[in-house]
């Protein structure tokens, strides 16, 4: 893996998840949601999943996110108004999932620290092996994927249409 | 060369994040783009994971969550638009018709 | 990999599944046919024909005559042994009798679309499924599929404010939860190197005792199963979801999707992280005390019925979750308290809301308490089967839900945990105070409103499956015992 590489989009990655938490207008939110997507597509392809990489920036920073921004548009999403509903949500979960992250942070980066990955790709991640494995291996999850995304589609119109 | 665990601490960061933006936006719109970055967070780790195993059950993994996370957005898009057409508000503490 | 990797016994063993996926597709295209709003009665006709196909296929499977038992196809990644065909039995039966409640209750929401039915099918699918995987992958997927039934199903009633309201609330947290489940199936695969629940188990155990790898991994997968059980302090969906939901659509996420993730909740555990069963002990404890504190002191308080109902399904969580204590001190009857448990909540929660469900007529929502008021002099059979349900929701013997908790009891006592036996007899004693607030309503106070309930023939044939459940298994419970031992079998055999 190229280092360098890895750190300039692991940083763009963070900045970006960081505008997606704290801006107030959702359509940046949005936006920046597509360059941490993105930047992610390359750090997979440093790690030798290329297919997942493609899969990445088509299915989820494409289709998935042109939904999101789509639906943004439609329904007019405007900045959102500070509230202190949720005073208490904030002062209670906050801490809780601070605490939290410094015990993942501490016990599995621990861990691992100080191994490297295995120089040269140990599994070719292109389109190939993953399609071998999915048909294979995995062709129960594989189909019941096909009633899931039947549910999605008929869920959705139910949800949205206005009439039946 | 990276170490396994730089990757898996961008990965902690991202869910983190996530989680943090889940519990601090009010727009039900917001939220939702903050569970897709805390699914991404666990994609990243699946992927690293993988490549550190040396085993592709990860990256099958990694696809699996992508399907689901098309279909639930597509739900939950759906969703959002049946409460807006009912209420007219995007604010999370609009939905308050049911309490204790 | 010249191997053959699936063959045709594979395809014998999801069956019950393909046949459920089909009548839902059925369903889809006859609704498409009907033009008459009275005819629409086909659809749960379609529903129930392909349940009970699918039912017979499972008993077929129990008596061990189609395929060798336990049986394992997909590459290991599915397992039909008895612990899947018991949970999928129940989850047939359950939707069953969601199916014969629907019908009139849709008809007065003037909601009654074949979507109904076949997203109650589809999601039978994925509960089948996650009773019989044995892969992380597999269980998600089918733990998603549920998943997103529910929430459909939940905002069915779309002009319905509270019913879109709930939908978001129950997708938002649902979502959430998956995100917390799926990093700690992350972490799992890390350290073990499979998604193959036998295998995970395998690498457990080489791991030292108190790694704290493991035990991350192990609490964030537990706080994303405990939210789908619907355990403190990841409850706070559950009241909401039932408050908006259909009523028919409560009835069913209060029963068969509680079953299926106690499936899976079991299935993890005892499979895949049994050599950390001390750990995810002690953390089951705290959680079994504080959900049974909560559920059952929170439904005190509710004047709304399914917002009452939701509080005492938390409670009834609290107490299946004490099974799971005394199952990780290796006794086997504590899995069997659970099966038997979820086996009588089930039919005698079924029951109740099949005559709440009578409540709602046309213009009268009938979702609170006050609206049981004199049900007594009103309709006096259907008083006395509401009293024999909440009697055996309490735990009141001969009903089935002394059953349940007797055996709870027992296996507690049987692995030393006293003073968890002692709380759990405490809640019950609570349990009884707020059962009796509703038979009060309904023997003590006048009615409230002359409108005739509404009644159906399924409602009927619901009704008398669930109160033949809910006595037989009271007065004669041996043979349910037997099944539910079992059922449980697969997880001590070794």
């Amino acid at each position: 893996m190229i280092a360098p590489l890895f750190y300039i989009f692991a940083g763009l990655a963070i900045v970006a998840a960081l505008s997606v938490v704290l801006q107030r207008t959702p359509v940046y939110s949005a936006l920046s949601l597509i360059l941490v997507l993105c930047s992610l597509a390359v750090i997979y392809l440093l790690l030798g999943a290329q297919f997942l990489a493609v899969i990445q920036v088509i299915v989820y920073a494409g289709a998935i996110m042109v939904l999101f921004v789509f639906v943004i548009m439609l329904l007019n999403a405007r900045q959102e108004s500070p509230t202190d509903h949720s005073l208490f949500a904030r002062r209670l979960g906050l801490p809780l999932l601070a605490v939290f992250l410094a015990e993942v942070i501490f016990v599995v980066v621990g861990h691992f620290s100080g191994t490297v990955f295995a120089a040269g790709a140990t599994f070719d991640g292109g389109p190939g092996a993953v399609g071998g494995l999915l048909f294979r291996n995995y062709v129960l999850p594989f189909e019941v994927t096909s009633i899931l995304i039947l549910v999605a589609v008929m869920g959705a119109v139910v949800l949205a249409k206005k009439q039946l | 060369m990276v170490p396994v665990s730089h990757v898996l601490a961008l990965s902690v960061i991202l869910f983190g994040l996530g989680a943090a933006g889940f519990i601090v936006r009010r727009n039900i719109i917001t939220i939702f783009m903050c569970i897709e970055l805390m699914l991404n967070a666990v994609n990243l780790a699946f992927i690293a994971f993988s490549r550190y195993l040396g085993d592709p059950d990860g990256q099958i993994f990694v696809f699996f969550v992508i399907v689901v996370a098309a279909a639930e957005a597509a739900m939950g898009l759906a969703i959002i638009i049946a409460v807006q057409r009912n209420r007219q508000t995007l604010s999370i503490d609009d939905l308050d018709s049911m309490k204790l | 990999m010249g191997t053959t990797f699936f063959q045709r016994a594979d395809y014998v063993a999801i069956t019950p599944e393909v046949v459920l996926a089909l009548f839902g597709l059925g369903i889809l295209l006859i609704d498409f046919l009907i033009e008459e709003k009275r005819d629409k009665y086909l659809n749960a006709v379609t529903a129930l024909i392909g349940l009970a196909m699918a039912f017979v296929q499972l008993l077929r499977f129990w008596r061990g005559t189609l395929l060798p038992m336990p049986y394992s196809g997909f590459g290991g990644t599915l397992v039909l042994d008895s612990f899947a065909i018991y949970f999928q039995s129940l989850i047939v039966v359950a939707t069953a009798v969601v199916v014969l409640i629907s019908a009139k209750y849709l008809e007065i929401e003037e909601a009654h679309f074949g979507e109904y039915y076949a997203l109650l099918l589809f999601s039978a699918v994925g509960m089948m499924f996650m009773a019989s995987g044995r892969d992380l992958i597999v269980l998600f997927i089918a733990l998603e599929l549920m998943a997103l039934c529910e929430y459909v199903l939940t905002g069915f009633l779309r002009g319905d404010r509270r019913s879109n309201e709930a939908a978001m609330k129950f997708f938002l947290l649902g979502a959430f939860s998956s995100g917390l489940l799926l990093y700690g199936m992350s972490l799992l695969y890390g350290l073990s190197g499979s998604t193959n629940l036998a295998v995970i188990a395998e690498r457990l155990a080489d791991r030292p005792a108190g790694d704290p790898l493991s035990w991350m991994a192990m609490t964030t997968l537990l706080a994303g199963l405990f939210f789908k059980v619907a355990a403190v302090p990841f409850h706070q969906w559950t009241p909401d979801a039932y408050e908006g939901a259909p009523t028919s659509i409560t009835a069913f996420i209060s029963v068969a999707p509680k079953a299926a993730s106690f499936a899976i909740l079991l299935r993890i555990l005892m499979a895949g992280l049994w050599p950390m069963r001390e750990d995810w002990k002690l953390l089951t404890i705290g959680v079994a005390v504080a959900t049974m504190t909560l559920g059952n002191l929170a439904a005190i308080t509710q004047t709304n019925i399914k917002r009452f109902f939701g509080y005492s399904t938390i409670s009834h969580v609290g107490y299946l979750l004490l099974g799971l204590i005394a199952a990780a001190d290796g006794n086997p009857e504590g899995l069997t308290a659970i099966a038997i448990y979820l086996l009588v909540y089930t039919f005698m929660n079924l029951g109740a809301f099949a005559v709440i469900i009578m409540m709602r007529r046309q213009n009268l929502i009938g979702d609170e308490i006050d609206d049981l008021s004199g049900l007594m002099t009103r309709a006096p059979g259907l008083a006395i089967l509401m009293l024999i349900f909440l009697l055996s929701l309490a735990g009141i013997p001969p009903t089935a839900g002394f059953i349940g908790k007797y055996f709870i009891f027992l296996s507690l006592i049987q692995t030393q945990h006293y003073v968890l036996a002692v709380v759990a007899v405490l809640y019950a004693v609570v349990a009884l105070y707020y059962y009796f607030r509703i038979v009060v309503a309904m023997f003590m106070k006048n009615p409230l409103d002359s409108v005739p309930l509404a009644t159906s023939t399924g409602l009927s044939v619901a009704l008398g499956v669930t109160l033949t459940l809910t006595l037989v298994v009271g007065v004669y419970p041996q043979p349910f015992i037997l099944f539910a031992r079992e059922a449980v079998r697969p997880f001590f055999s070794f």
